[in-house]
């Protein structure tokens, strides 16, 4: 292995480590995402979901609750003072990006486990469009966990760093919504699940990580000189 | 010396301004569909271009502020997008003018343009408390230009997007500078686009002389060990 | 010159004086923009020079210091 790859499979097990150890919040998360579906349905009286409402609904939710997480995975590694040591260590910076990437797409990944068979158990009424949703939720993962990091490191140093991730993350996560309830909307409709502009929108998805993967990737040493 | 060359160019911004709304009152034709409303389109979409420009521009010097560390690429940098957003301010009240005059409502989704535009502006807009929060200089700076190059990275990102989810069933119902524009039109609009791309420039230009005014100041009460005054922004940056 | 009287005959979607209060509206509200940012930058000016000249002053008193010193 080269020393980068090395670092970057140390940092990623680090990471997953300290993750479970502060299991608060993985579960903390699928917990708010449950009750925010049952927000959803007595918002908007209905007890069954398809199509737009459906993918909306659904990402909405996902969207929220990985706003709010994201915070958790920095928070923790800068009160350890984690920060301090990948600096010292002679590796190049924008490994740390892409092992904060790949740890975050298992957090949220791992929320979905939970949140999106309830989801479907709440308000579908067939698993029919499950299957290709896997595809849809990897790549909007990837994007979400690309922009999430590089705001939320951004943000860790400042005051008011709760509000401001999520008032910056969201207008940029907005073209990956876009693609993502496009691409849902739909596998959840009502007569089963249709494939209509599906391989399009997961070309947006990929082309959204692509450019904000580079991005995090280019500029995060920026971000970690002292 | 920021201020020199700001008095030739305001004139020339004056005089292209006058010269385009001459044109566009004056010389082009009324559009055959939307009549005299369509006239709200050479003030509102050459304001979105150049704003566009301006924060892609912002983007652009953020990357030579990250690269050579000059402060000088980070004033230039915030100024742009201070300046872009404050156009696209005018192109949403314009936008939401023209919306009200054609469908009788103040804002309308089915405008792909003027969506991704509010999105874009959103984004912009929080760039003045995220430098807020960010109290060492030294950082706030290099944060913003990060800040400044994603956002730059995102905006056509976010145009293509918001052009695509819009649905098939509702063409756009107006030709902008996209072809289809009699020669005199399409000559006014040229004329207003680069009044409006003079017009940035000039309160880039200004706004960035004006600061570098301040600073002087305070470089001259540095001098003479004189107490600085309480008047410096936390979050605009210093220009010397 | 634009031909007023084919206004009717070109069928404008809101009838011209209608058209026109939005058409000036737009064109108001980039004016009233533009206004205002040269207010605050006359505010920020007036404070420069405020400044400007408050420094002024003590640089002119550390000259009669200095001259009361050299004659002292």
């Amino acid at each position: 292995m080269t020393p980068s790859r090395a670092a970057f499979a140390a940092i990623l097990a680090k990471d997953l480590r300290s993750e479970l150890r502060t299991l608060q919040s993985l579960p903390a998360m699928a917990l708010f995402s449950v009750t925010t579906l049952v927000i959803f349905r007595f918002g908007l009286d209905r007890t069954s979901l398809s199509g737009s409402l459906a993918a909306g609904v659904l990402w909405a939710t996902l969207l929220f609750a990985a706003v709010l997480g994201i915070n958790r995975l920095f928070v923790a590694e800068r009160e350890e003072g984690g920060f301090d040591a990948i600096r010292l260590a002679p590796i190049d910076r924008s490994v740390l990006f892409g092992a904060k990437v790949a740890a975050l797409v298992i957090y949220l990944a791992a929320l979905e486990l939970v949140a999106v068979p309830i989801f479907a158990v709440f308000f579908l009424d067939g698993a029919g469009g499950l299957g290709p949703l896997v595809a849809v939720l990897l790549l909007a993962d990837l994007g979400l966990a690309a922009t999430g990091t590089l705001i939320s490191s951004m943000a860790v140093n400042s005051r008011a760093r709760d509000l401001l991730v999520p008032l910056v993350l969201l207008p940029l996560v907005v073209p990956l919504m876009i693609a993502a309830t496009g691409a849902t909307e739909p596998l959840l409709a009502l007569g089963g699940p249709s494939y209509h502009r599906f391989g399009t929108w997961l070309m947006v998805l990929g082309l959204y990580d692509l450019i904000f993967g580079l991005v995090g990737y280019a500029v995060f040493d920026f971000l970690l000189e002292d | 010396m920021y201020g020199k060359g700001l008095k030739p160019l305001s004139i020339a911004t004056v005089a292209m301004l006058a010269v385009a709304l001459s044109l566009v009152f004056f010389y082009a034709p009324l559009d055959g569909d939307q009549g005299f409303i369509q006239k709200i389109f050479y003030v509102h979409v050459p304001l979105a271009i150049v704003a566009l420009i301006g924060f892609i521009l912002g983007g652009v010097f953020a990357i030579a502020h990250l690269r050579t560390n000059n402060r000088k690429w980070d004033a230039y940098s915030y100024v742009s997008i201070h300046i872009s957003v404050i156009f696209g301010v005018a192109v949403l009240i314009t936008g939401a003018i023209w919306a009200k005059a054609s469908w009788g409502h103040w804002w309308v989704w089915d405008e792909p343009t003027l969506v991704s535009f509010l999105i874009v502006f959103l984004l912009y807009a929080t760039y003045y408390p995220f430098r807020y929060a960010i109290e060492d200089r030294d950082r706030q700076a290099r944060y913003a230009s990060v800040f400044a190059v994603t956002a730059g990275a995102f905006v056509p990102l976010n145009f293509m997007a918001v052009r695509m989810a819009q649905s098939l069933v509702h063409p756009r119902t107006f030709a902008t500078a996209e072809g289809g524009m009699p020669g005199e039109m399409m000559l006014a609009f040229l004329c207003m686009l680069v009044a409006i791309g003079l017009l940035w420039t000039t309160l880039v230009k200004f706004e960035l002389t004006a600061k570098s005014a301040s600073g002087q100041v305070k470089r001259l009460r540095r001098a003479l060990d004189a107490p600085v005054g309480g008047g410096s922004s936390r979050i605009a940056p210093e220009v010397s | 010159m634009v031909e007023l009287a084919a206004l009717p005959l070109a069928a404008p979607a809101l009838p011209l004086d209608e058209a026109g209060k939005y058409v000036a509206g737009a064109y108001v509200v980039f004016m009233v923009l533009l206004v205002v940012y040269v207010g605050i930058m006359a505010a920020k000016l007036g404070r420069i020079e405020r400044e400007l000249r408050e420094v002024a002053a003590i640089a002119e008193d550390r000259k009669a210091e200095k001259r009361e010193e050299v004659s002292a």
